[in-house]
């Protein structure tokens, strides 16, 4: 802009106008990532400055008692909810992952790979109501361990899929037809041969639903129920534990009463 | 096990419902009336199927409150969300870029319930005290910011990986026509990227009306009265499910858990019309490209 103008033609109107729209067009973009990055550090910021005052070592040692003490029973409720659903998930998901990425080129893959998407697509209460439903009504259970790690399995198994997917296919076909040369059974090549060089992206969507389960909140409460208690020998029914409620489904309650009492 | 586990979801869903479909009829989706009824009287029959008297569903205000609120949403997510890849993509140093464009899809896997409380903590007293007019942060206004912040990342990260695929002929063309960086971003690469663009819009659409937890923790979970204004409380869909669960487990005619499950099944049917139309948006727009 500053440039001398006696060695330039002067810049026409148009030229003007082009050059402080894009300038305009950068500061709004600019301004754009600003507003989506501000709330997002500030949502870790808040969480951290306010976790941290209330951080306690009881926290990791004692059960719920309303306002005080710990959260022990959630953190129990969450991993082993999270261990028996990555239990169930993980061979499922990464077996039909293989199927689709390994022979699915007929009709029906494609079926499947449709209906996994919708599977994704489907808001996690619906599975949640579905297997309140069934499993908690249907089957009788009770809001139960059972019920919640299945639903979680249901909800994780299409993101397992779609990416083990991806990830068999990024291993190149030559690898394949090497260790056909070589005189590998259709298993040996799969297991031996494809799955070690894709198990980078396996392990990343493994992670991925891992992240899911321990975040998911929704489905839960209408499978997992409550329970101010960790997990011991308090059992009705020897197999299907009613089951501490997650950390995750927690923190939705106490805030929002404590938030409702303040206001 | 995927298409067993899924047709096992819908075929649930509408025997559970079935019941409930044949009392509510067609009124349940145009009521704004929400009644469990007398729970404590002896349930009366009311076409051949027993019901708590008074029982009334209509879920219009449901309705109305999810498609408005994730509609606000995503009117408030789109333009960030493009501005935010399109300056990440092209006017962000290289060595920081990828460190930013990190965070911005950590947050795609923030559980929701954080969200949430964010909204409490931050956003509920900031609404509370400076926009709304009778003080109360929580309602359509809150639930919609949230949502919105909540999809930003989603269609922000699409966006920016289909910015960096746009090959470098056409940018570089753009540039020889001598056109501005800007004009080279918003006239040449952004019409190429269009189609994934609207494909990354209605996943997010999708995310935002199935969302539960971090809408029923803002939302102020309005029943029975349709929103009027911006900081109007409202319900959505899936966070009424959740937040009636006690209520409709006393119903000794366990029509109202029925009639819950009705309402699951016209989430479901909602989006699964919009990821359907996301499928065929791409693939079809992706079509008529090639010619």
């Amino acid at each position: 802009m500053s440039a001398s103008t006696s060695l330039k033609t002067p810049r026409t109107a148009l030229e003007l106008q082009r050059i402080v729209v894009s300038k305009l067009g950068w500061v709004g973009c600019g301004i754009a990532l600003l507003l989506v990055i501000a709330p997002l550090l500030d949502i870790v910021g808040v969480v951290t400055i306010n976790g941290l005052s209330a951080f306690s070592v009881q926290l990791f040692t004692k059960n719920t008692g309303g306002t005080t003490n710990g959260l022990l029973n959630a953190m129990e409720g969450t991993v082993v909810i999270t261990l028996f659903a990555m239990l169930i998930a993980v061979p499922i998901g990464i077996g039909a992952g293989i199927h689709l990425s390994e022979y699915g080129r007929d009709r029906l893959s494609s079926t499947i790979r449709f209906l996994s998407d919708v599977l994704t697509g489907t808001p996690s209460i619906v599975l949640g109501y579905f297997s309140y439903i069934v499993f908690i009504i249907g089957f009788g259970w009770g809001f139960s361990l059972a019920a919640a790690a299945i639903t979680l399995a249901i909800l994780i198994v299409p993101y397992l899929a779609r990416i083990t997917e991806l990830a068999l296919q990024q291993v190149p076909n030559s690898m394949r037809e090497a260790a056909y040369a070589l005189g590998a059974t259709d298993s040996k090549v799969v297991f031996k041969v494809v799955l070690p060089a894709a198990s980078a992206g396996v392990i990343t969507g493994t992670l991925l639903g891992l992240a899911i389960s321990v975040g998911e909140t929704a489905p839960l409460i209408y499978t997992a129920g409550w329970s101010d208690f960790t997990w011991t020998s308090r059992t009705r029914i020897p197999t299907l534990w009613p089951m501490p409620r997650p950390s995750s489904s927690c923190s939705w309650c106490s805030p929002s009463t404590s938030a409702c009492a303040s206001s | 096990m995927i298409p067993a586990a899924l047709c096992a979801v819908v075929l649930f869903l509408v025997v559970y419902s079935g019941q409930a479909m044949i009392f509510n009829g067609l009124h349940f989706v145009t009521n704004i009336n929400w009644d469990l009824g007398d729970l404590y009287s002896d349930p009366v029959t009311v076409r051949g199927i027993s019901v708590p008297p008074g029982a009334n569903y209509g879920i219009l205000v449901f309705i109305i409150g999810t498609l408005v609120s994730s509609g606000i949403a995503i009117l408030i997510a789109v333009p960030l969300s493009i501005g935010a890849a399109i300056y990440l993509a092209e006017a962000v140093p290289h060595r920081i870029r990828p460190a930013l464009s990190m965070l911005v899809e950590l947050v795609a896997v923030v559980p929701s319930v954080v969200f949430g409380l964010w909204g409490i903590a931050v956003l509920i007293p900031f609404i509370g005290h400076h926009l709304s007019p009778t003080g109360n942060g929580y309602g359509l206004l809150a639930a919609s910011i949230v949502l919105a912040l909540m999809i930003t990342p989603i269609i922000a990260s699409t966006l920016l990986d289909a910015l960096l695929q746009v090959p470098k002929e056409n940018r570089e063309s753009a540039f020889a026509l001598g056109a501005t960086h800007f004009e080279v971003v918003s006239k040449a690469m952004l019409p190429m990227v269009r189609t994934t663009l609207i494909g990354g819009i209605v996943l997010a659409l999708g995310r935002a009306l199935g969302e539960t937890m971090a809408v029923l923790m803002v939302s102020g979970g309005g029943i029975n009265i349709l929103p009027t204004s911006l900081f109007s409380p409202i319900s959505t869909i899936a966070s009424f499910i959740v937040s009636q669960l006690d209520s409709a487990e006393a119903d000794p005619t366990n029509m109202s858990v029925r009639t819950l499950s009705e309402i699951a099944l016209v989430l479901f049917i909602i989006t699964l019309a919009v990821n359907a139309a996301a499928k065929l948006l791409t693939s079809g727009a992706l079509n008529v490209r090639k010619h």
